[in-house]
């Protein structure tokens, strides 16, 4: 089985939109959605929910009034400003440590687990597809990307599928780091803008960190041809395989209004071939 | 006064929002880069960086020679960050939170702590703007003690503008917290709507005051506009998609020094902003 992560450092690039291109596109896979502090590709696979499971992860400090006798050790020990003068735990800088609650005298102190999100097993038009939506403000991130690769695997064993489509989250922290681990192959979506050049060449380095060698491709690559080229000449320069380029296009929006793929939405269009044929590239590679 | 500009979705113009903002106000203005996993804003303000300090966190040190192996620092760790096997204790530098927690309960003192590095913050001055961001080192996975260390430069007064990450999570609520406004830049798309939405969520539970900027606002659909009207999130500015601002961000321009007929634009935002301020009453003076 093959797992492709769609990566891009910078957000914004288009990742997902490729995503669901290669969906239509792409045979006997299972759809993932990795990017789960704000997943998007739903919106253009219309997922038909079959199970809802809630995402339960760390634990969350709860003083219990009633016991508390304010000796203030809890303050003192904790490293995260998260417990307040009158001696009530904000969630959302409580780290989930429990220093507090083991150091707590009167063991007033609670440490109850957190639901910070839920995940969900649907089928949509193009197959099977796993995805999840932390909920606001929470951590743990990570852990969720971890278990929606875990649970896309294990589906697509048991539906005897061979290909993992993973849409993966922006940036080179926690999420990312736990999206493109182990994975068989990662495709960095970038656009020759400076930010788009500087954010990709960071998770670069990230794959490198992790031994994993990705592959390269540029959406709107028009808006600045000399830069573009910049680019594939640093992917080429690194011995990095360099996938093609995609035109910027308007019809990447509109099809996304329509709740649709580029692919479907207009499957002539110039910048629908030339994902077409990254994608018959990247079969290629794997 | 400090402005977090924040998004949800990626890519819908923060970092064009927070330095063009920055510059079209002139001087005396701070802006700090909480974006620290790819930091951007140093790409269209050029400034010239004159320092640089390493950022690290608090992590375990155990001496084998005090260590009984009681295995009491691995059973408070909620992180699985050190482990007692048989004679050996292992601690594990990434995964550790910084608790303080093993040290704490270590009943022979045979802990301390070192550092890990975290990232770096650099600083300097650019177009009048005082500047300073945060580089998450490459492979450290936790950016919210180094967005913290990057918030801690904070000036005592006048105004500060954060460029923060996206998405709704742990990293962008270490940006926006206590900030006196989140301006929320989105783009009219479905994506941009979704994605806004949870934005609108993260700052309410915040309880901070918000407004929108509606980037590329001529490339989509109404539905951003009809959410911000029926959420009463006003709208404070609208950028229409220009293949001249693209292509001058493209190259790393700021759009008004490219097209200068938008700074006034930028400076009625920025009162736009102060009057809500104003009303609401600013937390951080």
């Amino acid at each position: 089985m093959k797992e492709l992560i769609i990566i891009s450092g910078k957000g914004g690039t288009g990742k997902t939109s490729l995503v669901a291109a290669f969906a239509a596109l792409a045979e006997n896979k299972v759809l993932c959605d990795a990017d789960v502090d704000a997943a998007d590709l739903h919106l253009i696979m219309n997922p038909e929910v079959r199970e809802r499971h809630d995402f339960v992860s760390g634990r969350t400090a709860l003083v219990d009034p009633e016991r508390c006798t304010a000796c203030g050790t809890c303050r003192e020990m904790c490293r995260f400003d998260a417990i307040d003068e009158d001696f009530r735990v904000n969630p959302i800088d409580c780290e989930g440590c429990g220093v507090c609650v083991h150091f707590c005298p009167e063991k007033a102190i609670d440490f109850p687990l957190n639901t910070c999100g839920e995940w969900y097993l649907s089928d949509t038009r193009f197959g099977p597809m796993v995805h999840a939506q932390l909920h606001i403000a929470e951590e743990n991130s990570g852990k969720l990307v971890s278990l929606v690769r875990k649970e896309a695997r294990q589906l697509a064993e048991k539906k005897g599928l061979t290909l993992l489509l993973t849409d993966g989250p922006p940036g080179v922290g926690c999420p990312v780091i736990a999206a493109i681990g182990g994975a068989s192959a990662v495709l960095i979506v970038t656009e020759p803008t400076v930010s788009g050049r500087h954010d990709m060449q960071r998770v670069v380095q990230l794959a490198d960190h992790f031994k994993v060698r990705p592959m390269l491709c540029i959406n709107k690559a028009d808006l600045n041809p000399a830069a573009s080229d910049e680019i594939a000449a640093y992917a080429r320069d690194r011995g990095m395989a360099f996938l093609g380029t995609v035109p910027f296009d308007p019809v990447f929006t509109h099809a996304m209004v329509n709740g649709q793929t580029v692919v479907e939405y207009a499957p002539e269009a110039a910048a629908t071939r030339a994902v077409a044929a990254i994608w018959e590239a990247l079969k290629a590679m794997m | 006064m400090i402005i977090s500009i924040a998004s949800g979705k990626g890519g819908t113009g923060k970092t064009t929002v927070a330095t063009n903002l920055a510059v079209a106000l002139g001087n005396d203005v701070q802006l700090l880069d909480c974006d620290v996993e790819e930091p951007n804003a140093h790409l269209f303000l050029h400034p010239i960086l004159t320092a640089t300090d390493t950022v690290t966190t608090p992590v375990p040190v155990v001496d084998e020679d005090k260590c009984t192996f009681c295995g009491q620092c691995g059973e408070i760790c909620a992180f699985k960050a050190i482990v007692v096997v048989g004679e050996t204790v292992l601690p594990f530098h990434e995964l550790c939170h910084s608790c303080g927690g093993c040290m704490a309960v270590c009943p022979v003192e045979a802990i301390t702590e070192t550092g890990r590095e975290l990232g770096v913050i650099e600083s300097g001055h650019s177009h009048g703007v005082d500047f300073v961001h945060g580089r998450l080192r490459i492979g450290e996975a936790m950016s919210p003690p180094l967005i913290k260390a990057v918030r801690a430069r904070t000036r005592p007064d006048g105004l500060t503008i954060i460029d923060a990450p996206p998405g709704t999570s742990c990293p962008v609520i270490a940006a926006m917290k206590g900030t006196d406004f989140v301006l929320l830049v989105t783009e009219p798309t479905p994506f941009g709507l979704h994605d806004l939405k949870l934005a609108v969520g993260a700052v309410r539970a915040l309880g901070l005051p918000c407004g929108l900027v509606v980037n590329r606002a001529d490339i989509g659909d109404d539905a951003v506009a009809n959410y911000a009207r029926q959420e009463g999130v006003p709208i404070l500015m609208e950028i229409p998609f220009d293949r001249r601002i693209a292509e001058a961000y493209s190259r790393g321009e700021l759009v008004v020094t490219a097209l200068p007929e938008w700074k006034p634009k930028f400076v009625k935002l920025f009162e736009a902003i102060a009057a809500i301020v104003r009303h609401t009453g600013a937390k951080s003076e």
